[in-house]
């Protein structure tokens, strides 16, 4: 886009974001247009990471696609794959084992935190502060860890099978999530001291990036982008999978519709994770931790659809299955692709250096929205 | 509202609609031509108010293609998923991103991907796919690369 550089007539300046930058955390590709310091047009170029995965899906088996996904959000790997093994469920009407669903909710709410502990470091670092990166790390690190003992992996779990978990909890899972909880109670006062509470970081995203609720609905943002602009949209309340429904817990609404009410859902959301983990670690059923299935599935003919709440928002599911072992079509409808949409139309009319905030409190997670 | 009581009013709107049975929400197929006026009603008309496209796609079924809308109301929390049969050879559809913005995003996906031509598209552009890349659509079931082999 070498090309498109330049002044162009009206002396409006075009320059380029990315595709190798580092606020774009990943490889995002924002062509902007400025008026002086002012933004005229934001226009998002994708597919820089586009790996077809919904082509890919199309040749793998009921079991196989799962492992593909964990590679979409990764940061929400967990969820991804319990959205997958879901629809999988419910296209076979498999019923999971009552240990299964709470092991499951309690990786997704753990992932949930670890997902947040990064944007909070990312996007503290976008605005110029480099500490808080590292107090981040040092609590996601104790979760990594968690996963590592039980899933064999860090990032990409693919721990959620069609009728359960793929394997038993590691025999210390309860002890060193206590510990963690212990680790996060003591820590989180700092999170709020040095950033939440600081002027500067307030004066950089009050007021910055309104997005009006109505214009969330429209342009079908999910998850925390809409919390923060008042519209209730927690899939988890609204439409609640495994035991969601059985848990207390709040759905954070903040109505400032700005940078800064998107950036306290999510560090509140962090605290609702935990009362869900408290609720459920000491109460894992015991059991089978996963159902009996086939080697082989096979959906019946016809259409599923499962959406979960991540990290980032709501991600659906869309089979078509033609009754084979393999589906015929899958859509996945990933939150960052419609979030990212509406950058547009939150960053005109702002400056250029507001849009870090802007982007970084839309937690863009760049595999999410190429697929 | 019901699948029965959202069955009904639909069947007044547009008596040309066919339902579809199965799945877990109400399946309506339309014709190209009623889709603008059809997802317009939908929209807003109060005791429907589908504000909320959650998902668009297009499912190439080798003879022809389908279009799937799925919509919901944030107020009513009911659901519909709307289609619309589209020849293989000229896809043309309106547009519903002056209904949806989102679909505007959306849209352009698959106009890449399916080589769906949205009529009236504010910016009907390549999103994903590099430049230069038009003509050839790879989500579509003939779509074939040698060299980068999709189909594991």
């Amino acid at each position: 886009m070498v090309e498109e550089l330049g002044k162009t007539t009206e002396g409006d300046l075009i320059i380029n974001v990315g595709p190798q930058h580092p606020a774009t955390h990943g490889v995002l590709h924002l062509v902007i247009t400025l008026n002086g310091e002012t933004i005229k047009n934001v226009e998002p170029h994708l597919g820089y990471i586009h790996r077809s995965i919904e082509k890919m899906s199309e040749s793998l088996t009921y079991r196989q696609f799962i492992y593909v996904t964990s590679r979409m959000d990764y940061l929400s790997a967990h969820i991804n794959n319990h959205a997958c093994a879901m629809c999988v469920e419910k296209g076979l009407q498999i019923e999971v084992p009552e240990r299964a669903q709470v092991i499951r909710v309690i990786m997704d709410e753990l992932t949930r935190i670890a997902s947040h502990e990064l944007w909070w470091g990312a996007m503290a670092m976008d605005l110029g502060a480099l500490t808080p990166f590292f107090y981040a790390f040092r609590e996601r690190e104790t979760i990594n860890e968690i996963m590592e003992e039980t899933c064999g992996a860090r990032l990409t779990m693919n721990y959620m099978v069609p009728g359960g978990v793929l394997q038993d909890l590691h025999p210390d899972f309860q002890r060193k999530v206590k510990e963690f909880i212990q680790l996060y109670k003591r820590k989180i006062h700092e999170y709020d001291e040095l950033v939440t509470g600081n002027i500067i970081f307030q004066n950089r995203m009050k007021g910055v990036g309104y997005l009006s609720p109505e214009d969330a609905v429209s342009y079908g943002c999910s998850g925390p982008v809409t919390r923060g602009s008042g519209v209730s949209s927690d899939i988890r309340k609204h439409y609640p999978y495994e035991i969601y429904d059985k848990l207390e817990f709040d759905e954070i609404l903040e109505t400032g519709c700005d940078s800064f009410a998107r950036y306290l859902v999510r560090i509140r959301e962090m605290e609702q994770s935990v009362r869900i983990i408290e609720q459920l670690i000491d109460n894992i059923p015991e059991g089978d931790y996963q159902a009996k299935t086939k080697a082989v599935l096979k959906l019946p003919k016809g259409e599923f659809y499962q959406r979960v709440e991540t990290a980032r928002g709501e991600l659906g599911v869309y089979i078509v299955s033609e009754g084979g072992t393999t589906p015929y079509r899958i859509k996945y409808r990933s939150p960052g692709f419609s979030n990212l949409s509406v950058l547009n139309k939150i960053a005109t009319g702002s400056k250029l250096g507001d849009l870090v905030a802007m982007m970084g409190t839309l937690d863009l997670v760049i595999p999410d929205i190429d697929r | 509202m019901q699948n029965e009581e959202l069955k009904t009013i639909i069947t007044e709107l547009l008596p040309a609609a066919a339902f579809e049975e199965g799945g877990e929400w109400l399946n309506v197929q339309v014709e190209a031509a009623d889709l603008l006026a059809f997802a317009g009603q939908l929209r807003n008309r109060p005791d429907l108010n589908f504000d909320y496209l959650f998902c668009l796609t297009c499912v190439d079924w080798k003879t022809h293609l389908t279009m799937v809308y799925h919509l919901r109301s944030t107020q009513y929390k009911h659901h519909l998923v709307l289609k619309v049969k589209l020849n293989r050879d000229q896809p043309d559809v309106e547009t519903l991103s002056a209904i949806w913005r989102t679909a505007e995003f959306l849209e352009r996906e698959v106009y890449e991907m399916f080589g769906v031509n949205f009529l009236n598209h504010p910016d009907l552009r390549l999103l994903i796919l590099p430049d230069g890349w038009e003509g050839k659509n790879p989500m579509r079931k003939d779509f074939e690369d040698p060299i980068n082999m999709i189909k594991l």
